[in-house]
């Protein structure tokens, strides 16, 4: 068997709004558009994906919380309504994924021994999280790749920013190798926010775009000090200032995604695309690819 | 509604028939039979249940720490929500199937009794919307023949206590309006850790001591009745005993506020186990007075929210971070005292008291004590020290001193003086330590310039949330 690899990379934050902007048929409500700077970025990371060869789309989303172990969506097939709890009145959108659970159950078994809890989850009348479906979308409308879909450990609320990235470095480490001897070329998804405050209030037209900003200064500060280190490749001092960026941004990479997709990558020192950047209401996000394919021996 | 309130024992206004505390989990509801502390909930759950049933109540309130929500509260408004639910840990353990019935009329009426009160939030109604958890198992446990139509709230990430007091206050609000009485029910956890491996089910045990300790504090307090020191309890026992998450130990404000505040009712601890290592208990709070008498509680019993929650709007002076309002937390203003000699403008911030902002004695000026306030709309440039609660805040202490150097100067320009002309200041902080070098260099910049005696004083607090104050003597 020919051996796997990482041919990108991809910080792709999970906003319902940009779904729920685009007004796709698989989901109910309609909008006038709106947060296209992200939505454009989108469009320039699927282009972008297109030109590259790759058979399954491996995401982290911070909206599948599992606070015991690290657990892997281990059925081949999910379907469903996903309403957004947060948002119901942006976000109804029936799904329909296919799951590789060959390498899910790969994944799974590597990192129970590097000594990590982890399970898979087969009850089929489980819904699939709306991250994972707003990321899957934005980035393959189609859903015509299978996902491996992994969840977010809190360990960063059970004990520190430390120990989330400890854990999340060491669940990149076996996402990478379970990977590269599975044969298979793989996209792999951070699916989060960079700075996250909210608003608390919505305006009565959600995608009125004079009303979006960043909820704070500080957060734009935090947020472009971040993709300054994505762009020139010193993916390392994400890692160093994580702690402080989590706090201070109450950033969502608190749900490890960003630290196990660097790991995954092992943690690169080429500079990333940034695709975009823009707020939704008011929390920074950021479409950003590591194009492995270009700097690694694929 | 201050009148109404029943202080001493059991009210007769309020509509609350019994409050309860479930636990979240949904081990008691899929597989009591796997560990014997699971089938005690479980049975603590079927003791509550007969009572609600036996209780006569019209509807079921629950409100839930596990439906987080961001913009406000959400109140469900489904009148037949129908799904399957699956634990996003303990998936393993089954599906819940769900189909309930809620009182559509209730939520809608509770949403907009909390817009009248200043809170934002908004009713959800949507075919597939996700039940929580938490409310899951206990409509499931508490009402299985749907006999009692219910409502649910979420629990607001951003809510502090002034906002979760007023959310009860309005639910009471809509239940006198209608005549209904109600049981209402907190889902939440004691102590939140669980193990973050997988136990055998035998296993099962508080996570630590310390949360167990503590588990069972909290529940003597609530088995004596003191539903409003537990709510007062709240920012600390969320310290000492649970993760932090998002959604705190708040459940207990609610749950005090739609009981009238009271320390006096009649409490009971029907179960108390560990679940995955959490605290699960379910508890019986009966407003029948415990004939112990009431106690004192000493935090503001809020009528209305006025927190800022008008983020998008935020563009106008009133409204940026940097020059918050206070007139919600600060005292009542006067009109500056008239009189012979009196030297009052517009162009300085009214007094909090019957005084003028300045007397004229021969050719000198004394002026009344002040502050950064800004005349008009009474905003303090750098930040109130403390929010509405009295919760403290960052300020800028220059920013600060510079405001009441510049109300210094209006009210000397009002009265024909100036700031060469000043004699003596003194100066109040109310924080030496951390404001002493920021005032000073101020002072250095402005009115230290024109060589006035000084004296600088620590003092406890002022009656604004301000962090310095000048007391100034000046030539006319
Ligand atoms: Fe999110």
């Amino acid at each position: 068997m020919a051996k796997g690899s990482i041919v990108a990379g991809c910080l792709a934050p999970h906003p319902p709004h940009l779904v729920y902007a685009e007004n796709p048929p698989q989901n109910e409500p309609t909008s006038e558009g709106g947060w296209e700077q992200l939505r454009w970025g989108y469009e320039r990371l699927r282009e972008s994906l297109s030109k590259i060869d790759h058979d399954v789309l491996v995401i982290l989303s911070p909206h599948w919380q599992t606070y015991v172990g690290t657990h892997f969506l281990g059925l081949p097939h999910f379907e469903g309504l996903s309403v957004d709890p947060i948002f119901p009145n942006l976000f109804r959108y029936s799904y329909n994924l296919d799951i590789d659970v060959e390498l899910s159950k790969a994944i799974h078994d590597k990192a129970a021994d590097a000594g990590l809890a982890v399970k898979m989850m087969e009850n089929p009348d489980f819904r699939v999280d709306y991250g994972t479906i707003t990321t899957g979308h934005m980035v393959n409308p189609a859903f015509d790749k299978p996902l491996v879909v992994i969840s977010s450990n809190r360990s960063r609320h059970y004990y520190s920013v430390e120990v989330m990235q400890e854990m999340m470095m060491e669940l990149g480490r076996v996402t990478r190798d379970a990977i590269l001897e599975s044969g298979k070329k793989a996209v792999v998804l951070a699916s989060n926010s960079l700075s996250h405050r909210h608003f608390t209030t919505e305006s009565d037209v959600p995608e009125d775009m004079s009303k979006e900003h960043i909820t704070s200064h500080a957060m734009h500060l935090w947020d472009m000090r971040i993709i300054d280190y994505m762009r020139t490749g010193q993916a390392q001092r994400i890692i160093d200032e994580m702690p402080e960026f989590t706090e201070q941004a109450i950033a969502e990479s608190d749900g490890g995604g960003l630290t196990w997709l660097l790991s995954t990558l092992t943690v690169p020192t080429y500079p990333a695309i940034l695709h975009g950047y823009g707020t939704i209401i008011g929390t920074g996000n950021a479409i950003v690819e590591w194009p492995c394919y270009a700097h690694e021996e694929v | 509604m201050a009148l109404l309130r029943s202080r001493g024992g059991l009210s007769l206004t309020n509509p609350v028939l019994a409050s309860y505390v479930v636990p979240v989990h949904p081990h008691p509801l899929l597989v009591p039979e796997q560990n014997e502390g699971w089938q005690r909930l479980r049975d603590a759950f079927d003791e509550a249940r007969q009572q609600i049933s036996d209780s006569g109540a019209d509807l079921i309130i629950i409100y839930s720490t596990t439906w987080p929500s961001i913009i406000g509260h959400q109140i469900q408004a489904d009148p037949n929500p129908t799904w399957t639910l699956v634990d996003q840990d303990f998936h393993d353990l089954g599906s819940m199937d769900y189909s309930f019935r809620i009182d559509a009329e209730f939520a809608e009426a509770w949403n907009k009794a909390n817009h009248a009160r200043g809170l934002q939030s908004r009713t959800v109604a949507y075919n597939g919307f996700p039940i929580d958890v938490g409310s899951v198992v206990a409509l499931k446990l508490l009402n299985p023949d749907n006999a009692i139509p219910a409502v649910i709230v979420s629990s607001n990430v951003y809510a502090n206590r002034a906002e979760t007091t007023v959310l009860a206050k309005s639910c009471l609000d809509v239940l006198k309006s209608t005549g209904k009485k109600a049981v209402a029910v907190t889902a939440m956890s004691m102590s939140n850790r669980m193990f973050t491996e997988f136990i055998d089910a035998a296993d099962d045990k508080i996570h630590s001591l310390k949360d167990d300790e503590w588990n069972r504090k909290v529940l003597e307090f609530l088995e004596e009745g003191r539903l409003e020191d537990v709510a007062q309890l709240s920012r600390t026992i969320h310290q000492q005993i649970r993760v932090q998450k998002v959604v705190t130990f708040k459940p207990m404000w609610w749950l005090s506020a739609m009981n009238d505040n009271r320390n006096d009712l009649t409490g009971r601890v029907l179960a108390y186990e560990a679940l995955h290592g959490a605290g699960g208990a379910v508890v019986h709070l009966d407003p029948a007075s415990n004939g112990m008498g009431d106690k004192e509680y000493d935090e503001d019993d809020v009528e209305v929210y006025h927190g800022e929650r008008n983020v998008l709007d935020a563009e106008g002076s009133e409204n940026t971070p940097e020059t918050k309002h206070v007139d919600d937390n600060g005292p009542a203003l006067w009109d500056p005292a008239e009189g012979k000699d009196a030297v009052n403008t517009d162009s300085a911030p009214k007094p909090v008291g019957l005084y003028p902002h300045a007397r004229r004695v021969g050719d000198l000026l004394y002026l009344s004590g002040v502050g950064p306030r800004q005349p008009g709309t009474n905003a303090i440039p750098g930040g109130p020290i403390r929010d509405a609660n009295g919760e403290p805040l960052e300020y800028d202490i220059k920013a600060q001193t510079r405001a009441v150097v510049e109300n210094i100067a209006r009210i000397l320009e009002e009265a024909g003086s100036s700031m060469e002309k000043v004699v003596d200041v003194t100066s109040f902080l109310v924080d030496m330590d951390r404001d002493f070098a920021g005032y000073n260099e101020v002072w250095a910049e402005t009115l230290g310039h024109y060589g006035p005696t000084r004296t600088t004083l620590a003092i406890r607090a002022l009656p604004t949330p301000i962090a310095v104050e000048m007391k100034v003597i000046a030539k006319i």
